[in-house]
């Protein structure tokens, strides 16, 4: 049929797929300090496990919104589901934490496979509005169902047991970061796969050009609802460890601000790359955390104006000052 | 209706792959195409020629699928895929190309290629393994696509940085890439500078002569060096049908193209 490439083409070829996928060194070193972060840093552990939390939530924002284009300001639906799935399943069936991550994990995902068909349609301001009633109508519901999740009172005296190996979850929140940590590393690692892979480089495609993305015979609406579930499953998972490792839901999980707080963090870090909201979320709470001791009433006018400078401005050269004055 | 000559020794005429009967569609009031009604034999080498706005790209996105019809049905392999998503016609071996150039913004040639390729294997949803190392055939495949259309060198550039005529090869490259049976070129050179459409068809002259290939062009030399039949829309019907040379002898052809001199001029 067509001409057989020539030898070099092929090896040319073969090396540059292979470099694609291949790590880089500088995501060893970020993967090394996340671990090194939890030895040397023993007494911010409660810091360092709220930002790896926020990290994961991110993460799965990162998938829809980096790679397949699907913005949304409703996110925090499925890390409060996840959290109070989590919460539940400690108080009612099982206090251990794994088995309860698992039971997060698949309400959240099974309730994202249910929603996507609202955000598969339309613009980005339909999805905007579509993902932002979602996450308003279940915050709502967890108000009204108060009988199974305490309503504005939150779900007190959740009791979570002890992870494999006897490990019990401690005030200090060694063993509480430890557990996100290794939660956010593997999803990190499931992740990386899943986006070098032809599934995940077809999400870029049908992001960046959905119609040549099907005459391609890509499925588009099939491809969305899988990593829409996805993204929900792991934004599950995010809100179970805050629920576990807290043993507390309330329903300031569900809330609106952290819809648009981890929107800020994957912005903060950069969206498409998979390590933005890890970055992001290290940045965010890390600013948070030194401005608000200064200044704790007006911590939001300074990240504010961070935003305006960073999107204005350009991540790229904020990060790189020195190339401000090159073209 | 048939779009194919006699062939000289073979007598039994090859079978139909693709066929529209009474093809329709509307946009508001506007007739866009007007029961169309085409059959293509395999192996074909037919030109949709017309004036501008004869309908003829909304015809190429109502046999892909890009839109739906008002009135009429499409058969492939005499199954009526009307109803049919377009990536199942894709996987079928009903494959296009644009006009204007629809690429991936974010992707390099080489990933765009490897994508394509790999979904037409059949290895699309596979998330485990990195893009490319799914099998073998697909280094081999790229490395024929990119040597093919003379992207070697570009192939882990950004899409920015290729030059118009280099995004036009990938452009059909692409299509290439999906192992076509049926193959619908919109304007495959359009843009492109005299000596690299030349390289364009070139590569499409090479294709096996069972791909059936549908030809939009306005170049009438390319039409009547490529295509062995043709039909001219005007007003989104088909005003004539048949072998070139009886196309463009056809006196209300060249009324149609008044003006813009003999058509194999």
């Amino acid at each position: 049929m067509k001409p057989e490439p020539t030898t070099t083409a092929v090896q040319r070829t073969t090396s540059a797929l292979a470099a694609a996928a291949r790590w880089r060194w500088w995501e060893g070193a970020l993967f090394l300090i996340a671990i090194a972060s939890w030895f040397l840093a023993p007494r911010h552990a409660l810091l360092l496990n709220e930002i790896a939390i926020l990290a994961l939530f991110a993460l799965s924002l990162d998938l829809i919104l980096g790679y397949a284009g699907i913005v949304s300001l409703g996110h925090a639906a499925f890390f409060g589901l996840g959290a109070y799935a989590a919460a539940l399943f400690a108080k009612h069936v099982l206090p251990d934490p794994l088995v309860g991550l698992a039971f997060a994990v698949l309400v959240s995902t099974l309730v994202g496979l249910a929603t996507s068909p609202l955000v598969l349609r339309g613009s980005d301001l339909t999805r905007l509005m579509v993902t932002l009633g979602i996450a308003s109508i279940f915050y709502e519901l967890a108000n009204r169902l108060d009988w199974l999740t305490g309503g504005a009172d939150g779900l007190q005296g959740v009791i979570i047991g002890s992870l494999p190996g006897g490990f019990e979850f401690d005030l200090f929140g060694r063993t509480a970061y430890a557990y996100s940590l290794i939660a956010l590393l593997v999803a990190l690692v499931l992740c990386r796969r899943l986006v070098k892979s032809p599934l995940g480089v077809s999400l870029e495609a049908l992001r960046d050009n959905p119609l040549r993305a099907a005459s391609l015979g890509i499925p588009v609406r099939a491809r969305l609802v899988t990593v829409y579930a996805i993204s929900a499953g792991l934004a599950g998972a995010a809100g179970a460890l805050l629920a576990q490792t807290s043993g507390f839901a309330s329903l300031d999980v569900l809330d609106f601000h952290r819809s648009a707080d981890v929107l800020l963090v994957l912005v903060i870090g950069g969206a498409g790359w998979l390590y933005g909201g890890l970055i992001g979320a290290i940045v965010f709470k890390l600013m948070h955390d030194l401005i608000s001791a200064w200044t704790p009433q007006y911590w939001t006018f300074w990240i504010g104006l961070f935003l305006v400078v960073l999107v204005l401005v350009g991540r790229d050269r904020l990060v790189r000052p020195w190339r401000w004055f090159s073209k | 209706m048939t779009a194919n000559k006699p062939h000289p020794v073979d007598t039994a005429p090859p079978p139909i792959v693709l066929e529209t009967r009474k093809l329709s569609r509307r946009f508001g009031g506007i007739v866009a195409t007007d029961q169309v009604s085409l059959a293509l034999a395999a192996g074909a080498r037919h030109a949709l020629i017309g004036p501008n706005g004869a309908g003829k790209t909304t015809l190429i996105n109502l046999l892909t699928g890009v839109l739906a019809p008002s009135a009429g049905t499409i058969h492939l392999d005499g199954e009526d895929i009307t109803r049919t998503a377009q990536h199942r016609r894709v996987e079928r071996g009903l494959v296009r190309t644009f006009q204007s150039n629809q690429l991936f913004t974010g992707l390099t040639p080489l990933a765009s290629l490897a994508l394509a390729v790999t979904q037409t294997l059949g290895d699309g949803s596979r998330w485990w393994r990195p893009l490319g190392r799914t099998r073998h055939a697909v280094d081999d495949q790229c490395a024929g696509l990119l040597e093919q259309f003379h992207l070697l060198d570009v192939m882990n550039r950004p899409l920015e940085e290729l030059a118009y005529g280099q995004r036009r090869l990938l452009e059909i490259a692409l299509a290439f890439a999906c192992r076509p049976r049926v193959l619908l070129l919109d304007e495959p050179a359009a843009g492109v500078p005299g000596g690299e459409r030349r390289q364009i068809f070139d590569v499409i002259q090479a294709l096996p002569a069972t791909v059936t290939i549908v030809l939009i062009e306005h170049d009438m030399d390319l039409v009547f060096n490529f295509a062995r039949t043709a039909s001219v829309l005007v007003n989104g019907a088909v005003l004539v049908d048949g072998p070139v040379d009886e196309v463009a002898s056809d006196p209300r052809v060249r009324e149609v193209y008044l003006g813009q001199g003999p058509l194999n001029g």
